[in-house]
């Protein structure tokens, strides 16, 4: 299974004007693999996840990616129409805001149910069936699937949109800061349930975050970013345990213990 | 040929008919797509036909026969106004016989008697973008027609079958045109979608305010949304027509006095009328 990676990137570059915000970035996600990108706010990370997922064009560099029946394909020079169809099925997108993920006036079983309807599912009853049991595998009570996301918490929120993302077995999962802005308890639940779906579901994550204690929780892998660059990459364990850089050291030293 | 002097003949100059036909010729070359065009003023308001009035008077010749019906009506304000238009600035003969007319401009319905080859139906249409309270963003409704990502669409019949059982869009119900572009059908009745479908007819749509044209040519697919378990239903008040007493029409419900009293009507008041003519026909002999 583990004979190529399912998402390579070579050199990758990208400047604002003067701001340099990737800098010669490469990296490499093998199949089922949590990969954690960490560094500070401006540090490129946001930028390096949406330049992999070809929201964004890199001004130099490639991203190859290879689809499910193993054809490396480069994920730039791909139409507007299969990249598209790429995040709707094997690809998901967590954003950090579930609000940016999440169609607000669409009731729960909605926003579930819309990647089944966007691919051609038109059986309305296995597309609630489905939503249904998606809900309950990310501990949302189904009773509530007709009501829309504004009246769920934001943990809520934040679940369900981890479930319309699954729905469709997504392989790869791009994940922006998915705990920020939820209170700590919430934050160690969410985790929790991110950490028993990946494993179960042997999903690959390239998890963005800030937060070391839930890179250390879910990551395999880790890298550390700064000024658009990757200075230092290795097991997670490695890298919090025995940071090799300085800005890693600093980094490291700079995490509060409860 | 006008008989109103100082009008080019059917109001519009020959220019901008030129640029409407052109819109035209490439809507029905692409069946649902809309094509913007630089819609004019026309001598009435917004809402009330200005897309479909400069489509007719692109189309019309000297030889058609024009019948103008609003919400299935032909003595309804809009429709007599429009219609005396015609005949004031192209000089064309009238009627209300959906079989004699050449050229039917219609708001809010299609004919109950079925058109045939060689007729034209114009519609009018408020708002020809079928995504538009689904996607806010103009950019964005273009691109998802382009790729033909119509799944949103589907999220708001789901929406409608969990809230109330069925899906309650009883008019401008979407149809997907010749397998690939998503179509407003304009305020028809959801009861008339199936006409659509295959019409021998061409059937051409404009938007005035929103300055879009788009067509069906004749004998085209027209498919209404829907899901393989709640399969499409027109809807029809469950009534028999107090005029005609037909049972296949679609009807309007019509307030008699102050006391409660209400009855169904044809809302096509052609089709009505010859089954009543017929009646007293049938009853004279």
């Amino acid at each position: 299974m583990i004979e190529a990676p399912l998402l390579e990137a070579e050199g990758l570059s990208l400047r604002f004007g003067a701001v340099t915000a990737l800098d010669g970035v490469s990296l490499a996600v093998w199949p089922g693999e949590v990969v954690a990108i960490v560094g500070e706010s401006g540090s490129g990370k946001t930028t390096l996840l949406r330049v992999l997922s070809g929201l964004m064009r890199p001004q130099a560099g490639s991203v190859r990616y290879r689809d499910p029946e193993g054809t490396v394909r480069e994920v730039h020079g791909m139409g507007e129409a299969a990249l598209r169809r790429l995040h709707r099925t094997d690809w998901g997108f967590v954003h950090q805001n579930p609000r940016d993920g999440l169609r607000m006036g669409v009731s729960a079983g909605g926003n579930v149910g819309e990647r089944l309807m966007a691919v051609g599912a038109r059986h309305y009853g296995s597309i609630r069936e489905q939503a249904t049991a998606w809900l309950r595998r990310v501990e949302i009570d189904p009773a509530r699937m007709d009501d829309p996301p504004t009246k769920f918490s934001g943990g809520m929120q934040q679940r369900l949109q981890i479930a319309r993302t699954l729905v469709t077995h997504p392989r790869l999962v791009f994940m922006d800061e998915p705990t920020g802005g939820l209170d700590v308890s919430v934050q160690a639940r969410l985790l929790d349930l991110i950490r028993a779906l990946v494993a179960d579901l042997g999903i690959a994550v390239l998890l963005v975050t800030h937060d070391i204690a839930a890179a250390r929780l879910l990551a395999h892998r880790m890298l550390v970013m700064r000024h658009g660059q990757v200075v230092e990459e290795g097991l997670t364990d490695r890298v919090l345990d025995d940071p090799q850089h300085a800005y890693t050291q600093l980094l490291v030293a700079s995490v509060l213990a409860a | 040929m006008s008989t109103q002097a100082g009008y080019n003949f059917g109001y519009l100059d020959e220019n901008t008919k030129r640029m409407i036909r052109r819109a035209l010729l490439k809507a029905v070359a692409i069946p649902g797509h809309q094509v913007p065009f630089g819609a004019r003023e026309m001598p009435l308001p917004y809402g009330w036909g200005t897309g479909g009035i400069q489509v007719t008077a692109s189309v019309i010749g000297p030889d058609d026969v024009l019948k103008v019906i609003d919400q299935g009506a032909d003595d309804t304000t809009n429709a007599v106004s429009i219609r005396r238009f015609f005949h004031r600035v192209a000089g064309v003969a009238t009627t209300e016989r959906t079989a004699e007319a050449s050229i039917i401009q219609t708001r809010h319905r299609i004919p109950e008697t079925m058109l045939r080859e060689g007729q034209i139906l114009v519609y009018q249409v408020p708002m020809p973008e079928p995504l538009f309270r689904l996607e806010p963003r103009v950019t964005e409704t273009k691109r998802m027609h382009a790729l033909a990502d119509y799944g949103l669409m589907h999220v708001r019949l789901y929406e409608d079958i969990a809230r109330h059982g069925h899906i309650a869009i009883s008019y401008n119900y979407p149809v997907m045109v010749n397998g690939r572009y998503l179509m407003a059908p304009s305020p028809i009745p959801s009861f008339d979608n199936p006409k659509m479908d295959r019409m021998p007819a061409l059937q051409l749509f404009g938007a005035g305010r929103e300055k879009r044209i788009y067509a069906v040519p004749p004998y085209t697919e027209v498919r209404s949304l829907d899901f393989e378990d709640h399969p499409f239903q027109p809807i029809r008040a469950d009534a028999a027509c107090a005029l005609c007493g037909s049972r296949e029409s679609y009807l309007d419900e019509v307030v008699t006095d102050d006391r409660g009293g209400r009855i169904f009507v044809c809302s096509d008041t052609d089709y009505c009328a010859g089954r009543q003519a017929s009646r007293q026909a049938e009853a004279a002999e």
